[in-house]
C-alpha cells in the first residue's frame, strides 16, 4: 500500500505524503569495516519511520549519514526530489533536518531555556556584534525566537525547569530538553537516536506521547532508532530492520514482526 | 472599599458589569503562559465572558442547566463559570484530579448538560463515561492539543464556541441581557460538591446572597481593596477558591493570577508576590521543609546567621506582629535580622508583600505557624465549611494563636451543642444539598442552624473557638476515657518526618497508630546519613527510620500526658505503612483528609496485628495508578511498642 498512492490517510487519520527522503544503495566503510552495506529505503512526508536492529547493526551510522556527519563511499541521498551533494552537518541542519543524540549532548552548564534557544541559531541572522549590543534588529530577532522556544517549552511541558541548569536535571528530563532543542529548529525531518534508552516505563510513555504529538501537531516527519520493540511497533508507520550493516526487513510493523529474518536476528541464530 | 455599594449588586453578572464600569482598564485576570504573564482587563474579561455566554445560548442552554467545569486554574475556566452564571445556568466546578467513577457520580447527580474541560486528559475521562451521562450534550474543551483527531460530534473548542457566540450577538444579545437582568438575590449562584470524607459527595447549593454577603463581610473584615493580588492555585472545585477567586475578587475588584502549571506554582508565587494569600498547612510545611533542606547545605556563616536571626525572631517576632511592645534593643536586632535574613527569606518564599495570609482546612503545627509569623508574615487561621460559604470563625489581627480558630466571623452566630458539637447560623448558610432533602434536613434545622460535625469549645477568657475533633470520631476507650484521634494525629503530623498518621483505639484498651513518612524529609535525612534505600517501601521499614518515628511518638505521648482529659490517647503500638495513603486508592479525599473507615477496613490485618501483639505482619495491598489501572504491593511490616508516659505526671502533681 505504500508504493502505489502518492499520498494516503492512515487508519488513525494522519495524512502520509510523498517520498521526502530516499537513501539509494548506501554503503559506508570505516577502513576495512563495512558499517552499512548497500541499503536503500525511503522516508515519506509526515510518517514515523523506525530503524531497528541488534547492537552494532549500523543504525546510528545510518542516522549519521542522513544528518551529514558521515559521507557514504557509495550510494546517493535524495532529499526533497534532488540528489544531495556531500554536505557539512550544519548545512544539512539548514535544510530542515534536526536530531537528538544517543548520549545526551546538551550544554550542561547552561539553563534549559538557553539550551533550547541554541536550536534557533540557524534562524538568527544578526551578527555577534549587534547581538552583544542587543539593540534594534537583534532585540526583535531574539524576541521572535524566544516566542518560538516558549511554544516548544509549553508543548513539552518543561516550564518548571526553564531556568534550571541542565546538569541538575534527571536523565529523563534531559532527553526531553534535547527533543525541545531539536524541535526549536522547526525541522521538517526529525532524527531521534534512541529517544527512550534508559528510561522507566512511565518516562517511556510520556516520551511516546510527545513523539506522537509532535508528529500530529506540527506534521513533522520523524526517523527514530529504538531498541524497545513494543514502543517501535506502537509508534511507527514503517520499520527498517538492520543486522550486520544489511537491511533484512522493511515494511509496516505487523509485517516486520512476522518476518523470519527479523525474528532470527533478534533471537539470535548462528552466523557464518 | 473604593467600589460603590449598591442595592443592584444582587448577582455575579451584576458585579462583573460593575467592575467593567468602575475598574475598566485595571488588570482583572493574569495567567503565565509561554513564559510571560498575559493579562486581561475587566473590560476584556467581560468581552470574553459574553462571547462564551452567547456561544452557550447558541447551543440552547437553558436557565437552571448545570455546566460542569474541570481543569486547572485558568482565567478561561473562571470565565466559563461567569458565562454560565450570565445565562442563568449553574456552574459546577469539579476536582480536576478526580478519577472516572467520582466524576461519573457528580456529573450524573447534577445531570450536567455542558462540560467545560481544560485539556485532553479531562476530555478522555469524560468520554470514557459518556454512556452513563444521559443529559450530556456538548463537551467544550480549552486546549486543543491531541484532540484534533477526536470525533467532534460532541466536542467543541472553547475559542470556536466564542466565535460562534460573537457572530450570533445580533440574534441572541437581547436574550443574554434579559437573562442577566432577571437574576435575583436568592437564585442559585454555584453548586460545589463536598469532598465526601464520609460517603458520597453532596452537591452544596449556594445562592447569590450566600456568596455576595459572605464576600462583602469578609472583605470588610480584612479591608480587602481592588489593589490586592491573589494567586489562584487551589482546586477550583473547593469553596475557598470560589470565595477568594470569584466572590471576593468580583466584590472588591482585585486581580486573580493563575500559575503556568502546578509545578511552577512556587516560581509564579515569587513573581506575583500576592498581598492576600491562602494555603493549607501542607503548603506552608512544604515551603518550610524546602528552606530547611537548603539551609542544611548552606555555608557555616550563613547557617550561623540564619540560626541567630531565627532564634531572635522566634522570641520577639510574633509579639511584634501582634502589636505588643518590645524592648529597644530587641527592635534594633529584629530590624537587622529583617535586612539580612527575614526580608530575603520572605522574598524567596514569595511572601514579601503578603498583608493577610490564611491557613485552614486542618490544624497547623505551632512551630510551623510561629515560624511564618516570626518572619513578620501576618498568617492567621480561619475555620469554615462549604456549607457556610467558607467562614464560620476567623482570627482578627492581633488575636492570632496556633491552637484556636478565632472568633465568629462577621454576621455568623456560633453555639455549642450539648454533645460538644459546633453549630452556626449566617447569611452564608447554604440553600440545600442538591436533590437530597434528607441530608439537608439532618444538617440544617428549621431556624437555619447548621451542624458542623466538629466538636469544640469556646475558651472562657478569650472567646476563641477551639476544635477538638470530628464529633463522630470522638469516642470512648474501653475504660471510659475520652478518645480523640485527630488530636493525636495532628500532634504527630507536626513532625516534618511524618506526613500522615491514623490513630485507632475506640472501644479498645489502648491506642495504636499507622504512620506515613514524608519521603522528602526522610529521604533527605537518609541521604545525609548515608542510608541507602531502593524506594518508599524500603525506606519506610528501615530500622533507623522506625527508631526515629518511635522517638517522635514517645515525645508526643509525653505531651499528651500533660492533658488529663486526653491522656488515654497515648499511642502504645505503631507501624509505618509501606505505601502513602492516596486519594486514588480511596484512602483519602481529594482535599487530602483521611477516610478513617476505608483505612480501617482495608488494613484490618494490620490493625489485628497491632492489637494481637505480633512483631511482624506480612501484607498485600491493592493500589490504583493514576491512569486507573490496578496493581498490588506486598510488604513485611515491623510492629513496635512505644513507651507510655501516662499517669505519673498526674501522680506527681
Amino acid at each position: 500500500m505504500f508504493d502505489q498512492a502518492e499520498s494516503f490517510v492512515t487508519p488513525d487519520g494522519r495524512t502520509i505524503g510523498a517520498v521526502m527522503m530516499e537513501m539509494k544503495n548506501i554503503t559506508l566503510r570505516f577502513g576495512g569495516v563495512v558499517a552499512i552495506k548497500d541499503i536503500s529505503f525511503d522516508v515519506r512526508e509526515g510518517e514515523i519511520r523506525a530503524i531497528i536492529g541488534p547492537n552494532g547493526a549500523g543504525k546510528s551510522s545510518m542516522l549519521n549519514v542522513i544528518s551529514g556527519f558521515y559521507h557514504p563511499q557509495e550510494g546517493e541521498v535524495w532529499y526533497k526530489g534532488a540528489r544531495r551533494p556531500e554536505m557539512k552537518p550544519f548545512e544539512v541542519a539548514r535544510q530542515g533536518i534536526a536530531r537528538t543524540f544517543q548520549n545526551i549532548a546538551l550544554f550542561e552548564g547552561m539553563s534549559v531555556l538557553d539550551n533550547v534557544m541554541t536550536g534557533r541559531l540557524n534562524h538568527m541572522k544578526t551578527g555577534i556584534l549587534s547581538q552583544a549590543i542587543w539593540y534594534g534588529k537583534a532585540e526583535r530577532e531574539e524576541t521572535e525566537n524566544r516566542a518560538v522556544v516558549e511554544r516548544v517549552i509549553d508543548f513539552l511541558e518543561i516550564q518548571h525547569i526553564r531556568k534550571t541548569p541542565v546538569s541538575r536535571l534527571p536523565y529523563g528530563l534531559k532527553k526531553r530538553v534535547e527533543l525541545a532543542r531539536a524541535l526549536a529548529a522547526d525541522p521538517k525531518l526529525l532524527l531521534l537516536d534512541e529517544p527512550m534508552a534508559g528510561m522507566n516505563v512511565e518516562e517511556k510513555e510520556d516520551m511516546s506521547r510527545f513523539i506522537l504529538d509532535v508528529n500530529d501537531e506540527f506534521g513533522t516527519t520523524i526517523v527514530l532508532i529504538e531498541h524497545d520493540m513494543g514502543v517501535v511497533m506502537d509508534l511507527s508507520d514503517r520499520v527498517v530492520v538492520m543486522d550486520y550493516g544489511k537491511k533484512i526487513g522493511d515494511g509496516p510493523p505487523d509485517e516486520v514482526r512476522n518476518n523470519q529474518a527479523v525474528i532470527d536476528a533478534y533471537l539470535g541464530v548462528a552466523h557464518d | 472599599m473604593t467600589a460603590t455599594d449598591s442595592a443592584d449588586l444582587v448577582s455575579i453578572p451584576a458585579l462583573l458589569a460593575r467592575n467593567a464600569r468602575e475598574f475598566g482598564d485595571k488588570a482583572a485576570y493574569r495567567e503565565k503562559e509561554f513564559g510571560i504573564w498575559q493579562s486581561w482587563t475587566w473590560v476584556q474579561a467581560v468581552e470574553q465572558v459574553e462571547a462564551l455566554a452567547l456561544g452557550l445560548l447558541s447551543l440552547g442552554a437553558e436557565k437552571g442547566d448545570h455546566v460542569a467545569i474541570a481543569g486547572r486554574n485558568r482565567p478561561y475556566l473562571y470565565w466559563a463559570m461567569l458565562a454560565a452564571q450570565s445565562i442563568g445556568a449553574v456552574p459546577v466546578p469539579i476536582y480536576q484530579d478526580a478519577v472516572g467513577d467520582e466524576i461519573a457520580y457528580v456529573l450524573d447527580h447534577c445531570n450536567a448538560r455542558f462540560i467545560v474541560a481544560g485539556d485532553q486528559e479531562q476530555v478522555d475521562k469524560i468520554l470514557d463515561i459518556r454512556d452513563s451521562l444521559k443529559n450530556l450534550q456538548t463537551i467544550i474543551y480549552l486546549d486543543p492539543r491531541g484532540l484534533r483527531k477526536y470525533d467532534h460530534g460532541m466536542l467543541k473548542q472553547y475559542q470556536n464556541l466564542q466565535e460562534e457566540g460573537r457572530a450570533a450577538r445580533g440574534q441572541l444579545g437581547d436574550e443574554l441581557a434579559k437573562r442577566q437582568a432577571s437574576q435575583g438575590y436568592d437564585d442559585t449562584c454555584v453548586m460545589l460538591y463536598t469532598s465526601g470524607t464520609t460517603g458520597r459527595p453532596k452537591g452544596v447549593v449556594l445562592s447569590n446572597r450566600n456568596v455576595i454577603e459572605t464576600s462583602k463581610n469578609s472583605s470588610q473584615f480584612d479591608e480587602l481593596g481592588p489593589g490586592e493580588e491573589v494567586l489562584a492555585y487551589l482546586p477550583m472545585a473547593w469553596v475557598g477558591d470560589y470565595t477568594f477567586s470569584m466572590g471576593q475578587a468580583l466584590w472588591t475588584g482585585f486581580c486573580v493570577n493563575c500559575p503556568e502549571s502546578a509545578e511552577t506554582m512556587m516560581t509564579d508565587l515569587r513573581e506575583i508576590g500576592p498581598t492576600y494569600y491562602f494555603a493549607p498547612p501542607r503548603v506552608f510545611e512544604n515551603q518550610l521543609t524546602n528552606v530547611m533542606i537548603r539551609m542544611e547545605d548552606a555555608s557555616r556563616l550563613k547557617k550561623w546567621m540564619f540560626e541567630k536571626a531565627m532564634a531572635h525572631a522566634k522570641r520577639v517576632g510574633p509579639a511584634l506582629l501582634s502589636g505588643t511592645s518590645i524592648g529597644f534593643m530587641d527592635r534594633v536586632k529584629y530590624f537587622l535580622g529583617d535586612i539580612f535574613i527575614y526580608g530575603p527569606l520572605k522574598n524567596t518564599l514569595g511572601l514579601s508583600r503578603v498583608r493577610i495570609g490564611y491557613t485552614a482546612g486542618e490544624a497547623i503545627g505551632p512551630e510551623l505557624f510561629d515560624f511564618y509569623r516570626s518572619l513578620g508574615i501576618n498568617l492567621k487561621q480561619l475555620y469554615g465549611q462549604t456549607e457556610a460559604t467558607v467562614y464560620v470563625t476567623i482570627q482578627p489581627d492581633g488575636e492570632v494563636r496556633a491552637d484556636t480558630v478565632g472568633v465568629p466571623a462577621p454576621g455568623v452566630e456560633v453555639r455549642i451543642g450539648d454533645n460538644g458539637e459546633i453549630y452556626y447560623r449566617s447569611p452564608g448558610v447554604f440553600v440545600e444539598y442538591y436533590n437530597n432533602p434528607e441530608s439537608t434536613a439532618s444538617t440544617k434545622d428549621a431556624e437555619g442552624w447548621v451542624a458542623t460535625g466538629d466538636a469544640g469549645f469556646f475558651e472562657e477568657d478569650t472567646g476563641h473557638l477551639r476544635i477538638i475533633d470530628r464529633a463522630k470520631d470522638v469516642g470512648k476507650m474501653a475504660d471510659g476515657r475520652l478518645f480523640a484521634p485527630k488530636y493525636v494525629e495532628n500532634k504527630l503530623k507536626f513532625y516534618p518526618n511524618i506526613l500522615e498518621a491514623v490513630v485507632f483505639g475506640n472501644g479498645r484498651d489502648y491506642c495504636t497508630a499507622f504512620v506515613n513518612i514524608d519521603l522528602n524529609a526522610v529521604g533527605n535525612w537518609a541521604e545525609r546519613n548515608n542510608i541507602a534505600y531502593g524506594g518508599y517501601q524500603e525506606l519506610s521499614q528501615h530500622p533507623q527510620v522506625l527508631d526515629m518515628i518511635q522517638a517522635h511518638i514517645e515525645e508526643t505521648n509525653q505531651s499528651i500526658a500533660q492533658d488529663p482529659m486526653l491522656s488515654g490517647c497515648q499511642v502504645s503500638r505503631f507501624l509505618v505503612l509501606h505505601k502513602e495513603l492516596d486519594a486514588d486508592d480511596g484512602e483519602m479525599t481529594r482535599t487530602r483528609k483521611v477516610r478513617r473507615r476505608t483505612v480501617e477496613d482495608k488494613f484490618d490485618d494490620l490493625i489485628a496485628g497491632l492489637y494481637g501483639g505480633a512483631a511482624f505482619v506480612e501484607t498485600t495491598t491493592e493500589v490504583t495508578y493514576e491512569d486507573g489501572r490496578k496493581g498490588s504491593i506486598s510488604a513485611k511490616l515491623e510492629l513496635r511498642d512505644a513507651a507510655i508516659a501516662a499517669e505519673q505526671q498526674l501522680a506527681a502533681q
